[in-house]
């Protein structure tokens, strides 16, 4: 290999610069949050403790915290699914035009685009107008649903941009109908692509705010329960609810970014799954 | 039956049918509702159907409406030439110059992981090295370079706008990055071979090639920067505003007409600066 240039280590050095950037602030509230019962929201540390993270566990300290956190979760989960699901269906749809194809493209768009504030705004007032309580698992579900669903699609379009349809051909030749086809060519190719999805589907609904702001309802979801406690809390508590959520997320993007490697890992060992298909 | 689902037409459509219900009810219903109470009448405990020009007249005739929009604009351009420029530069040091596939794919994906994560605590995050006893403040009297803490650095312009860049450079460098991977290095080669010095080969030949991906991610930018209203808010400590936070200071008033004309004509700015920028970038190609 030629030598590298000294480009390379002037830019490494602004890469590790924009990584302190991007990790520094999140590691120092780590670290902040294991602060001493007398300890406040900067440096000095005074002491280490646990005291911060057992605050969290007494109910009266900070709120409806693991209420907000099952309801944030159930959300996650309910948005995760209906989001493969639909992506993957809107996904096959896409790789043919259709009447309409190219306006509910651009209605895609808009919803990538439309501030968030205004879709929480909106589906409020349909709600309210109508005499419908907003519930995070109706309203709150809907509105995230307008800001996963483009994520989802956009990774299937990056899919089946790159899908080869010789293997499909090569399916119906040998006899296949239209849905064995997709049970038993397209949908493995896709696979790992979907866990994907899924990663966005759940992390986006996990994390939103300003969509969930006026559609959730009496019964707050994590990040605006988080957000109440920014006006209100001003303890290293907030530290380590922080600390912990985060925790949690880096957890599940793990166990995603593995499922992805170990499905990727199965597909180039396993190979061929000739013959299935007339099971 | 087996014809009509034979046509791609139909196919098409019920298999886009969940996608188009849910677009339907919880985006274009509720644009059309913003229209529709942007033209209503507010009294102080409810809002009226009716067809006045009110709301606009108020938002247009009163000289705040325009400072924030400017205050908006202003987030919005300083935000993306940072964005940009930090997220080109990366982009380009994990394409160019990492060389194997699993390191690039392992340095992207330290890059996005942030993205998964909580925008409002890393908004909190900034805390502790910008207040007022903070890790800068801290450091910057150790080393000398001032007397006495720096109060502008929490609660201002300066850190909303480090808050953007902290959020939203992610939406640079996946894009220019996506794009960059899929330069022929032939082409680079054969500019080499030509005699193109590095700095030529980056402006003549990569800059024009990744300006689909620029597109996009300024796309992203500039829309997510335009509509936030949270951001804008915890990181100036309300002392700064943008119209997502005029928007959002009358919803708490209970002022739903104001609030939908204001989104109005946000909206439409948005939607007129995507619309230019899509001159440019053909979105589903670069998929």
């Amino acid at each position: 290999m030629s030598p590298r240039p000294r480009s390379f280590y002037i830019l490494a050095a602004f890469f590790g610069l924009f990584l302190l950037f991007l990790y520094g602030p999140t590691i120092t509230i780590a670290i902040l949050s294991f602060q001493g019962p007398g300890g406040g929201l900067t440096f000095p540390m005074r002491g280490v403790s646990l005291h911060w993270f057992r605050d969290l566990f007494e109910q009266q300290a900070v709120g409806d915290i693991w209420g907000s956190f099952r309801r944030s979760l159930a959300l996650g989960l309910m948005v995760m699914v209906t989001t493969v699901v639909v992506s993957v269906m809107g996904g096959l749809a896409f790789r043919r035009r259709f009447h309409g194809s190219g306006l509910l493209f651009y209605l895609i768009i808009t919803a990538l685009v439309i501030p968030s504030i205004l879709v929480s705004l909106g589906v409020g007032l349909i709600f309210s107008q109508a005499g419908w309580q907003v519930h995070w698992a109706t309203s709150g579900f809907g509105a995230q649903l307008t800001w996963t669903l483009p994520f989802g699609l956009l990774i299937m379009f990056a899919v089946f941009n790159r899908f080869d349809k010789s293997y499909e051909e090569a399916a119906r030749d040998l006899g296949a109908s239209n849905w064995q086809t997709l049970r038993h060519v397209v949908l493995p190719i896709i696979g790992p692509s979907l866990i994907g999805v899924a990663l966005f589907g759940f992390t986006l609904s996990y994390d939103e705010f300003a969509r969930t702001l006026l559609t959730a309802g009496s019964y707050n979801t994590l990040p605006l329960e988080i957000f109440g406690m920014t006006t209100n809390v001003t303890t290293p508590v907030l530290y380590a609810l922080g600390t912990l959520t985060t925790v949690f997320s880096l957890m599940i993007i793990a166990l995603f970014l593995l499922l992805a490697w170990v499905s990727a890992r199965r597909k180039a060992r396993a190979g061929s799954d000739a013959g299935d298909g007339l099971r | 039956m087996h014809r009509l689902l034979g046509s791609r037409h139909v196919l098409g459509w019920l298999q886009v049918a969940p996608l188009a219900l849910v677009l339907v009810v919880f985006l274009v219903l509720p644009i059309v509702m913003i229209v529709t109470v942007s033209f209503w009448r507010a009294t102080e405990f409810s809002i009226i159907p009716a067809f006045v020009w009110e709301n606009y007249e108020f938002l247009f005739g009163s000289s705040v409406t325009y400072r924030v929009f400017l205050n908006t604009s202003k987030y919005a351009v300083i935000t993306w030439a940072l964005t940009l420029v930090i997220g080109f530069t990366v982009a380009y040091f994990l394409a160019f110059h990492v060389r194997t596939l699993t390191w690039q794919v392992a340095l992207f994906l330290v890059c996005t992981i942030p993205f998964w994560t909580s925008n409002i605590i890393r908004m909190i995050s900034w805390i502790p090295f910008l207040g007022r006893n903070g890790i800068a403040n801290s450091t910057l009297i150790s080393w000398g370079v001032i007397d006495e803490p720096v109060e502008w650095l929490l609660f201002s312009d300066f850190a909303v706008i480090l808050a953007f860049v902290h959020l939203y450079t992610l939406f640079m460098v996946v894009p220019i990055f996506n794009t960059m991977m899929r330069i022929d290095p032939s082409l680079i080669e054969a500019a080499r071979d030509a005699g193109a010095s590095g700095v030529q080969i980056l402006w003549n030949v990569i800059i024009p090639l990744t300006k689909p991906g620029i597109m996009i991610g300024t796309i992203f930018v500039v829309t997510l920067v335009m509509g936030d209203f949270i951001t804008v808010r915890f990181m100036s400590g309300s002392q700064s505003a943008n119209v997502g936070r005029l928007i959002s200071n009358d919803i708490a008033l209970l002022a739903y007409p104001s609030a939908a004309a204001t989104a109005v004509v946000l909206l439409l700015t948005v939607l007129i600066v995507i619309g230019i920028l899509l001159r440019f970038v053909d979105i589903r190609k670069e998929l």
